[in-house]
C-alpha cells in the first residue's frame, strides 16, 4: 500500500509525520512512500533526503490520495475531500471535540486512527506520542522562559559580585513537567514541583527537584457524606494558598496542568502573577487548553506588571527536527502492530485493545468512544491475604515452643548419652562442638567476595582425612591396607589441588 | 616421636586452620590464609608419619605423591569458569576418603572394645559411612551437572520425599541391627549402598539454579565426614577440622539460601523445580533491540556505569573484554562498577573469582546490597549473562517462583543493556518483565563477541 505524507497546513505547525529513518522502515514493512514536495523543509528535511530514503515526491494532491494518509495535526475539511473513498488515516484527530469531522470521515469511509487515543499500556508505549511530544514540550518550556528572563538560571560567585540562582515552580510532574523539571535542573536552577498525586513526589525527587507538599490535612476531620468532593474544595484552596504563596518567591512557574478534552484548571490567578517580582516568567504549556493561568493569551506573550506570561501552543514544533523524528517513530511503531506479515497491508483488528481503543472510524461507522480498557488485571493474589495473617497468628505462639520442646529433648538425649558414655567420648564431643561454635563465627565475618577461595581451601583442609588413613595403613590385613592406600592418594589429590587452585585464584584477586 | 609432641602438633595445625579461616575474611589477609592452612596440613602430616604407631612409609609416600602430582595439575589447568567443578569433584575424594577409612576402622578395630564403647565407635563408623557414601555420590552427580554430561533440570521422580524418608528411616533401622549384633558387614554394606543411592537422587532432584547451595551443602558434608572419622579414631584434629568445614559450608548454604529467600530444607528436598508457574500468556509487550555501536555510544555519553555479570559471561568468557572496556571507559572519566548478586554464578563468590582473573580491582566490584540504592543515579546498566538475578517479577510479581528473592534492581537505572543469546528463560524457567520495560535494550548475540565489538567501537 501507498503511504502519503502531507505537508502541515496548521499556521506555524513546523513538524511532518515522517523522517529518513521512518520511511526507510516503512519500505522494509513492505508500504510504498510518498511525500508532498517540500513537506519537511521546515523540519529540516528536505525532498533529497526523502528520496535518499526511498520515497518518492509527488503533489499535495497526489500525497492525499494515497491508501494511507499519515498526519501530524487534525485534517481540515478541505483536505479530507482530497481523500480518496475508502482510504486510512492516522494522525491527531481529538475526537471527543470534532464530531463534524467524524461524520465527514465516515461519510467518505476513511478508517481513521487517532494518534492522542493510544492506550496507556507498557505495550503501546513506543506509539504514544502524546508522551514524545510532551517530553519535547517541556524541555521547550524552560527553553522559552530562559529566553525572555533577563538572568542566569545557576548561580555563581565572580569576582564582579555574587549572583543567585533562578527559581523554578512546575506545576504538573506528568511527562512535560518532568522533562521540565529536568531541563531547568541541569541548567543550574533550584527546582521546586507541585503534583496532585502525591505519588509522583518520588519521581520529581528523582529529577533533582523539591516536592512541595501541601498542608491541608486539618481542614478535612469530621466530614461523612461527600468526603470526596468536601475534601477536594479544601484540597483546592490549600492548593492555592500554595500557589500565591510560592509565586512571591519564584522567578519562573512552569504549568502543565491539563485535562484531555476540557479546558485547562485556572491555577495561577491574576493577583498571584501581580505578586511576582518583576521580571519573572510563567510558560503556561496548557494554552492550548486555554492556560493554567488566568492571564494566559493562547499563542502569544502577554506582558502584565512586567511579568510576561508565554502562551505559545507550538511548543512541540519549535524544536521540529526531533520532534517530527519522534512522531515518525510512534507511527512506524504503530504501523508494525498494523502490518505483522511486513506485506505492506495493514488490518485494523479490533481484538487488539491498541488498535480498537486507538480506531475512531472504521468501515464507515463511527467507533468513537472506545469501550474501556481493561487496566492490567489485578493479580489474584490480594484474595489469599487476609487469610494469611489469620494462619500466622495461630501458628506462631505454637513455633517458640516447639523449638523448646525439641532443645529439651535434646538436651535430654544428650544428657543420656553422656552418662552411658566413656569420658574419653565427652572429650571428643566438646572439642567437637567449640570447634563447630569457632568455625561458625569466624566464617560468618568472610566476605562475599571471598566464599569461593573459601571453599576451596576448607575443601583443601578436609584432606585431613588423610590422618585417617595414614593410621590404618600399617594393618596387617591386606583390604585394609588397600582401601587406606586409596584414601591416602585420593585425599592427597585434594590437598594439593585444593591449596593451590587458592593460591592461584588469590594471585588474581588485587586492589 | 614421643606421645606429646604429637599432640602438641595436632594443637598447633588445629590453630591454623582457624588462623587460616580467620585469614580468608579479608582479602588483604587470604593469601597468609591460605599459607597457614597449608602449613598446617604439613604440620600434621608430619607428625602423624612421625608417629612410632604408623608403618608402611614407602607406600605413604608413594600414594602421597601420586595424590599431589594429580592434584597439582588439576588445579594448574583448572579454568576459574569451571571452578565449581572442580570444587565438585574434589568434595567426592573427601566423601570416598570418609567411606574407606570407616570401613577400615570397622575391620581393623581394637578387639578390646567392650559394651557402649564398642556401640558408641559402631554408630561412629556408621554414620561416618553413611555421610562420606552420600557426599561422595552427591558431589559426582553435581559435577557431572556442572559439567553438563547430566541434564541439570531437577529429577524428579514420582514419591520422591517417600523415597528420601524411606532411605533414611532404613538407614536407622541398619544402624541398630548393626550395632546390636556388635558390629556386622551385612547392614554395613546394604546401608552404604543405600547412601550411595540416596546421594545421587539428592543432588540428581536439586535444580540448576540452585547448583551454589549444592555445592556449598556438599563441602558441609565433606567436613562431617572427616569430623566423624575423627570420631572413630579418636582424633581430635580431625574433629576441629571436620567441624570448621562443616560449620563454613552449612553457613554458606545458609547465606546463598537466604540470597534467593529460600528455605533450605526445601532446596535439599528438591521442591523448586516442581511449582514453576508460567504464565506464558502474559502479554510482556515487545523487547527493544539495540546494536553494539549504539551500545557503545550510550556508555560514552553516560558518567555512571554499572556492569552486572551472570553465568552468562562465565560461559562465553567475555570477563577478559568486560575489563578492556571498563578500562577504556575508566580512561574517559567514567565510573565503572560491577554489581554482583550473590547466587551469580554456580558457586558462591564466582563472579569474584572471574573478574579477579581478569584483574578487575576488587575494589570497584560490590555486592548486591551495596550498590542497589545507586542504581537511580546510575545511567547505564550492562547486565552480561545474568536474568533472574535481575528479574524485577521477584519483587512485584507475588505469583511468580522467585517472588521474595532479592535481585539486582537494574531497571531503576536510566539505561539498562541486556547482553543475551536469545529470549529464553533463565534457569528459574520465568519470564524476565525487565526485557520489556521502557528503559531496557536487548544486545543479542555471544556476550564475548558483543564487548568485544563495543570496545572496538569505543
Amino acid at each position: 500500500m501507498l503511504i502519503g505524507i502531507p505537508k502541515e497546513v496548521l499556521a506555524n505547525e513546523n513538524r511532518v509525520s515522517a523522517s529518513p529513518a521512518s520511511i526507510k522502515a516503512l519500505i522494509k514493512l513492505g508500504f510504498d512512500v510518498a511525500v508532498e514536495d517540500s513537506a519537511g523543509n521546515n523540519a529540516s528535511f528536505n525532498n533529497e533526503v526523502y528520496k535518499e530514503a526511498g520515497a518518492s515526491i509527488v503533489s499535495k494532491e497526489e500525497a492525499w490520495q494515497s491508501d494511507i494518509v499519515m498526519k501530524v495535526n487534525q485534517p481540515e475539511s478541505a483536505e479530507v475531500d482530497l481523500m480518496k473513498d475508502g482510504g486510512n488515516l492516522i494522525s491527531f484527530i481529538a475526537p471527543a471535540q470534532n464530531d463534524a469531522l467524524l461524520e465527514q470521515l465516515k461519510a467518505k469511509n476513511i478508517n481513521t486512527l487517532a494518534m492522542e487515543m493510544v492506550p496507556r499500556m507498557t505495550r503501546s508505549q513506543s506509539m504514544d506520542a502524546l508522551s514524545s511530544m510532551a517530553n519535547i514540550a517541556g524541555y521547550r518550556a524552560v527553553i522559552e522562559a530562559t529566553n525572555h528572563f533577563g538572568r542566569f538560571l545557576t548561580g555563581q560567585i565572580t569576582a564582579a559580585g555574587k549572583i543567585p540562582p533562578a527559581k523554578v515552580m512546575v506545576i504538573g510532574a506528568g511527562v512535560a513537567g518532568l522533562a521540565a523539571i529536568g531541563t531547568a535542573g541541569s541548567l543550574g536552577a533550584i527546582v521546586r514541583a507541585f503534583d496532585t498525586r502525591p505519588e509522583v513526589k518520588e519521581q520529581i525527587e528523582s529529577m533533582g527537584a523539591e516536592f512541595l507538599e501541601l498542608d491541608y490535612e486539618e481542614e478535612d476531620t469530621g466530614s461523612g457524606d461527600g468526603y470526596a468532593k468536601e475534601m477536594s474544595q479544601a484540597f483546592i484552596d490549600a492548593e492555592m494558598a500554595l500557589f500565591s504563596e510560592q509565586a512571591k518567591d519564584v522567578d519562573i512557574i512552569i504549568t502543565t496542568a491539563m485535562i484531555p478534552g476540557k479546558p485547562a484548571p485556572k491555577l495561577i490567578t491574576q493577583e498571584m502573577v501581580k505578586s511576582m517580582k518583576p521580571g519573572s516568567i510563567v510558560v503556561d504549556l496548557a494554552a492550548p487548553g486555554g492556560g493554567n493561568c488566568e492571564l494566559t493569551v493562547p499563542g502569544e506573550i502577554n506582558e502584565v506588571n512586567q511579568v510576561k506570561i508565554v502562551g505559545y501552543t507550538d511548543f512541540v514544533s519549535r524544536l521540529p527536527n526531533q520532534s517530527s523524528q519522534l512522531y515518525a517513530n510512534n507511527l512506524v511503531n504503530l504501523m508494525k502492530l498494523l502490518c505483522k506479515e511486513k506485506d505492506g497491508n495493514i488490518n485494523i483488528d479490533f481484538e487488539d485493545v491498541v488498535l480498537r481503543n486507538m480506531t475512531v472510524v472504521k468501515d464507515g461507522e463511527i467507533t468513537f468512544p472506545p469501550p474501556p480498557i481493561q487496566v492490567s488485571a489485578a493479580p489474584a493474589a490480594p484474595k489469599a491475604e487476609p487469610v494469611d495473617p489469620v494462619a500466622q497468628v495461630e501458628e506462631e505462639p505454637k513455633s517458640p515452643t516447639a523449638k523448646y520442646v525439641a532443645m529439651a529433648v535434646g538436651a535430654a538425649a544428650f544428657a543420656w548419652v553422656a552418662s552411658v558414655a566413656p569420658a574419653d567420648f565427652l572429650s571428643h564431643f566438646t572439642v567437637f562442638v567449640l570447634a563447630c561454635v569457632v568455625g561458625y563465627h569466624l566464617v560468618w565475618n568472610v566476605t562475599h567476595a571471598l566464599h569461593t577461595p573459601l571453599m576451596s581451601v576448607t575443601n583443601a583442609i578436609s584432606g585431613i582425612i588423610i590422618v585417617g588413613a595414614l593410621l590404618q595403613v600399617g594393618s596387617d590385613s591386606l583390604i585394609v591396607q588397600l582401601l587406606a592406600g586409596v584414601a591416602i592418594l585420593i585425599a592427597t589429590i585434594n590437598i594439593a589441588g585444593g591449596f593451590f587452585v587458592t593460591k592461584r585464584m588469590l594471585k588474581m584477586f588485587r586492589k | 616421636m614421643s606421645e606429646g609432641i604429637i599432640s602438641a602438633a595436632y594443637i598447633i595445625a588445629a590453630l591454623l586452620f582457624i588462623m587460616s579461616l580467620a585469614g580468608l575474611s579479608k582479602q588483604e589477609t587470604a593469601e597468609a590464609g591460605n599459607w597457614y592452612g597449608i602449613i598446617g596440613m604439613a604440620i600434621a602430616l608430619v607428625a602423624t608419619i612421625a608417629n612410632p604407631d604408623v608403618t608402611g612409609v614407602p607406600l605413604i609416600v608413594v600414594c602421597m605423591v601420586i595424590g599431589a602430582v594429580i592434584g597439582l595439575k588439576l588445579a594448574k589447568k583448572v579454568e576459574m569458569t569451571e571452578m565449581p567443578e572442580l570444587v565438585a569433584i574434589l568434595h567426592s575424594f573427601v566423601g570416598l576418603a570418609a567411606v574407606f577409612v570407616g570401613y577400615n576402622s570397622f575391620l581393623d578395630h581394637d578387639p578390646l572394645m567392650m559394651g557402649t564403647t564398642l556401640a558408641i565407635h559402631n554408630v561412629e563408623i556408621f554414620l561416618g559411612v553413611f555421610i562420606g557414601a552420600v557426599t561422595f555420590t552427591g558431589s559426582i552427580v553435581a559435577f557431572a551437572k556442572l559439567k553438563g554430561i547430566i541434564n541439570t533440570s531437577a529429577l524428579t521422580l514420582p514419591h520422591r520425599h517417600k523415597l528420601n524418608l524411606a532411605a533414611g528411616l532404613i538407614s536407622i533401622w541398619l544402624m541398630i541391627n548393626f550395632v546390636e549384633a556388635g558390629g556386622s558387614i551385612g547392614p554395613m554394606l546394604l546401608m552404604t549402598i543405600i547412601a550411595l543411592a540416596f546421594g545421587w537422587h539428592l543432588v540428581a532432584s536439586i535444580g540448576g539454579a540452585d547448583m551454589p547451595v549444592v555445592v556449598s551443602m556438599l563441602n558441609s558434608y565433606s567436613g562431617w565426614a572427616a569430623a566423624s572419622a575423627g570420631f572413630m579414631l579418636g582424633n581430635d584434629l580431625l574433629i576441629i577440622t571436620g567441624a570448621l568445614v562443616g560449620s563454613s559450608g552449612a553457613i554458606l548454604s545458609y547465606i546463598m539460601c537466604k540470597a534467593m529467600n529460600r528455605s533450605f530444607i526445601s532446596v535439599i528436598a528438591g521442591g523448586f523445580g516442581t511449582e514453576v508457574h508460567i504464565d506464558s500468556d502474559k502479554d510482556y509487550g515487545e523487547h527493544t533491540e539495540i546494536s553494539a555501536e549504539a551500545t557503545a555510544d550510550l556508555l560514552s555519553e553516560a558518567k555512571t556505569v554499572v556492569i552486572t555479570p551472570g553465568y552468562g559471561m562465565a560461559v562465553a568468557q567475555a570477563q577478559y573484554p568486560v575489563f578492556e572496556i571498563t578500562r577504556a571507559l575508566q580512561a574517559k572519566g567514567i565510573e565503572v562498577r560491577f554489581a554482583i548478586h550473590p547466587v551469580a554464578g554456580r558457586l558462591p563468590g564466582h563472579m569474584n573469582v572471574l573478574l579477579a582473573e581478569a584483574k578487575v580491582p576488587y575494589d570497584i566490584v560490590l555486592g548486591m546490597e551495596e550498590i542497589n540504592d545507586d542504581f537511580p543515579e546510575t545511567d547505564v546498566v550492562l547486565v552480561i549473562g545474568a536474568n533472574d538475578t535481575v528479574n524485577p517479577a521477584a519483587s512485584e510479581d507475588p505469583t511468580s517462583p522467585i517472588a521474595g528473592m532479592p535481585v539486582c534492581e537494574v531497571w531503576n537505572a536510566k539505561q539498562v543493556v541486556v547482553f543475551k543469546r536469545s529470549m529464553n528463560t533463565g534457569y528459574a524457567g520465568v519470564q524476565n518483565p525487565l526485557f520489556f520495560k521502557e528503559n531496557t535494550s536487548m544486545l543479542f548475540g555471544d556476550a564475548k563477541d558483543s564487548v568485544e565489538k563495543i570496545f572496538k567501537a569505543l
